[in-house]
């Protein structure tokens, strides 16, 4: 039987490379699929098409699969993020100090649902499942930053620093 | 690595140590650090180089009560201060040798008072990043000791005779555990431990993988070593990347200094461990989604037997545990089997770590021993309900446990008695709540999140869940009918009964207790058309009635 010969990099990207380390570490398994698939969001951000492909191919993972695989897990993006990201916690400590007033405020002020990113490719809206800093809820993350005990006040400055800049 | 040399190592520390006057402990664990525990940290070392005193600043794990965040506590006099700002640092270096700052003091005996340090023992106290520092507090000492001197059944029986279940919150006996995958037939098996933190509301596996990260190795290994397995996973969730690179850190330190990989303290046992990622997915905290996960698919359930005890990854004897069921070992061995099991109740024994939240004074980490009274932990350790409010109900469990209501917070803590009260021990998720809170609503809460999570193998709880979610949210809306709380009483015993895993078997207890001990708000919202919290919006009936 003749060797496995993963494919090309889809282009001369250096990220390609850092995917391709991944996949190489764990010996082009198949059960390297997970591992891989969030080197390519960590690196782009997301997974598009042309990235599913790559990583089934080189995995010999059916596309089938591996997609089911991408849209099993919440944690991984079809879409690009925005600019900024708002991710406001969802979780039942976060709920209960009134997190789901927040996000409706969220929505409207930002004029998107949950998940999707403005028009203009600035912010994004997301939810987290739980992000375990209950002990200062309601939490959310500006760009991955923890921001404990968030007021409306607060996040809506925040969201207009961002707009504006 | 033999424990002589371990010994040494510990012994440098302490010499390190010694040299300093003061140790000031600043928790940068993930509440102290987003009040700005980082930039204290700089603002006390740049003064405490200033001052000519001999100072050590340490970056520490959990301290405990987040709530009173960012936390620094001085050694030897163990002085805590709250709520400090990086513009005090000058003040507490130029302090030191004299009287406290009486502004800055945390007063909290009460909460200290009831706890019992065995999970947390190092949070606090140690630099999460130093292995050394693990060392200089009995780290690895467990682990050589039952590779020199212990059979593997000898391991078995230890844990077997301290009692200890369980902490994901099954509660099943993990002496038993460990004995059924050491007995299982196969040369290959595997450890994993389950860091799938998935219970919205629960952060305590989080706070020991960051604030300790050796002490779950150090279990692990002891587990490997008493079943037979020379490869371990800790499957983490995404979620937590401090968490991740801490372990990644203590994986490289414990691999360099021969505590993992292979002749461990040149013995003819070799383990080592890889970390795998979650990708948010509740239902992996189930351990066969979870072996689905690790092998690269989608993270769904099969039918339990093969236990994974016989057949887990790839096909595989694997033993899974929760990371503080890991926590728990290494001071088990060290301390004995009879010392746990002397703490604790009737059938649970030793301490339990409980993330206290919702609306309580003190919220934070805690750790008890088994027994103790909820009244206790949230009266006296947690602070009570902040004024204003009175207390309605603690949920303990997430999405698969009750709410538990004022008149039994007498009980003790257990795992008997909770799931007696129509709740579960859960991984310790501990939210209060008060007369602000809607019970119909934090039902519909949980079944909305249960529904969301479902993989959607299982017909009862893919659909089951979606059913409740739509006839919960009828009576919160106050279009719900009488027969609607019956048909939903009975969709949640079909449910219960007939789901395929965890998930789905759990998923109807919020709303089962909720109807059990508030059952009046119910009906409340089904027949007046009002919410006794005023949370629930009641717009359809308020459409109707225009």
């Amino acid at each position: 039987m003749a060797a496995f010969t993963p494919p090309p990099l889809p282009s001369d990207d250096n990220r390609w490379k850092i995917v391709n380390g991944t996949m190489r570490k764990n010996g082009f398994a198949r059960h390297a699929l997970i591992e891989t698939l969030h080197t390519v969001q960590q690196s782009f951000g997301y997974l598009d098409d042309d990235a599913i492909r790559f990583v089934a191919r080189s995995l010999r993972v059916p596309l089938s699969q591996a997609y089911g695989v991408v849209t099993f897990y919440h944690y991984f993006n079809l879409k690009p993020p925005g600019r900024h990201t708002l991710t406001i916690c969802a979780g039942t400590a976060c709920y209960i100090k009134g997190a789901d007033k927040l996000l409706a405020d969220a929505e409207k002020k930002l004029g998107v649902k949950p998940g999707k990113t403005t028009g203009d490719g600035e912010v994004s809206l997301m939810m987290a499942r739980c992000v375990g800093a209950c002990s200062r809820a309601p939490v959310a993350l500006c760009d991955n930053e923890v921001r404990g005990e968030l007021t409306r006040a607060q996040m809506i400055e925040q969201l207009e620093r961002w707009t504006v800049a | 690595m033999t424990i002589e040399e371990l010994e040494q190592i510990a012994q440098s520390v302490r010499q390190e140590n010694a040299k300093y006057d003061y140790e000031v402990n600043v928790c940068m664990d993930l509440a102290c650090a987003s009040q700005g525990s980082g930039k204290l940290k700089e603002e006390l070392e740049k003064s405490a180089a200033d001052s000519g005193k001999r100072i050590l600043v340490r970056r520490t794990g959990c301290m405990g009560p987040c709530s009173h965040g960012p936390l620094v506590r001085i050694d030897p006099e163990e002085r805590l201060y709250e709520h400090v700002p990086p513009a005090k640092a000058q003040r507490i270096v130029d302090s030191l040798g004299g009287a406290p700052i009486a502004e800055l003091q945390c007063d909290l005996n009460e909460h200290f008072e009831s706890q019992v340090r065995v999970v947390l023992e190092n949070a606090g106290y140690i630099d999460p990043e130093k292995m050394d520092d693990y060392i200089a507090r009995d780290g690895y000492k467990a682990l050589l000791t039952v590779l020199l001197e212990m059979t593997p059944g000898g391991v078995i029986h230890r844990i077997t005779e301290s009692g200890l279940r369980g902490r994901g919150g099954g509660g099943y006996p993990t002496g038993l555990k460990w004995g059924t995958v050491a007995k299982a037939a196969g040369g290959v098996k595997y450890v994993v431990c389950n860091g799938d933190e998935g219970d919205p509301g629960a952060f305590m596996d989080r706070s020991v993988m960051e604030g300790d990260p050796h002490r779950v190795l150090e279990g692990m290994a002891i587990a490997a070593y008493a079943v037979g397995a020379s490869k371990g996973f800790i499957y983490v969730r995404a979620e937590y990347p401090i968490a991740v690179s801490r372990l990644t850190t203590a994986l490289r330190e414990a691999r360099r200094r021969g505590l993992l990989g292979n002749n461990i303290a040149n013995t003819p046992f070799s383990f080592d461990v890889e970390i795998r990622l979650g990708a948010g997915a509740f239902v992996c905290g189930e351990e066969t989604a979870l072996i689905a996960s690790i092998e690269g698919k989608r993270g769904t359930p099969r039918t339990r037997p093969p236990y994974p005890a016989s057949s887990g990854l790839w096909g595989k004897p694997t033993l899974i545990n929760n990371v503080e069921t890991f926590a728990n070992i290494a001071p088990i061995v060290r301390n004995g089997g009879k010392w746990f099991h002397d703490m604790g109740s009737e059938r649970s024994k030793g301490t339990k770590v409980f993330a206290l939240t919702g609306k309580i004074a003190n919220t934070g980490l805690v750790e008890v021993p088994m027994g103790i009274k909820l009244r206790e932990i949230i009266e006296k350790i947690g602070g009570g309900v902040p004024e204003g409010h009175t207390f309605k109900a603690v949920q303990t469990g997430g999405p698969s446990g009750g709410c538990i209501p004022a008149e039994m917070l007498d009980v003790g803590v257990s795992y008997d008695a909770l799931l007696k009260m129509g709740s579960i021990m859960g991984s310790g998720g501990m939210i209060v709540m008060d007369d602000s809170s809607c019970m119909v609503n934090v039902a519909r809460f949980f079944v909305e999140f249960c529904m969301t999570e479902s993989c959607g193998k299982c017909i009862p709880c893919r659909a089951g869940t979606a059913q409740m979610h739509t006839l919960l949210t009828r009576i919160s809306n106050g279009t719900g009918t009488l027969e609607d709380l019956e048909l939903l009483e009975d969709l949640c015993v079909t449910v219960k009964e007939a789901s395929l895993c965890g998930l789905g078997q759990t998923a109807p207890n919020p709303v089962l207790s909720t109807l059990k001990y508030f059952r009046n708000e119910y009906i409340e919202h089904i027949v007046n058309k009002r919410c006794p919290a005023g949370v629930c919006g009641m717009e359809a009936a308020a459409e109707v009635l225009a």
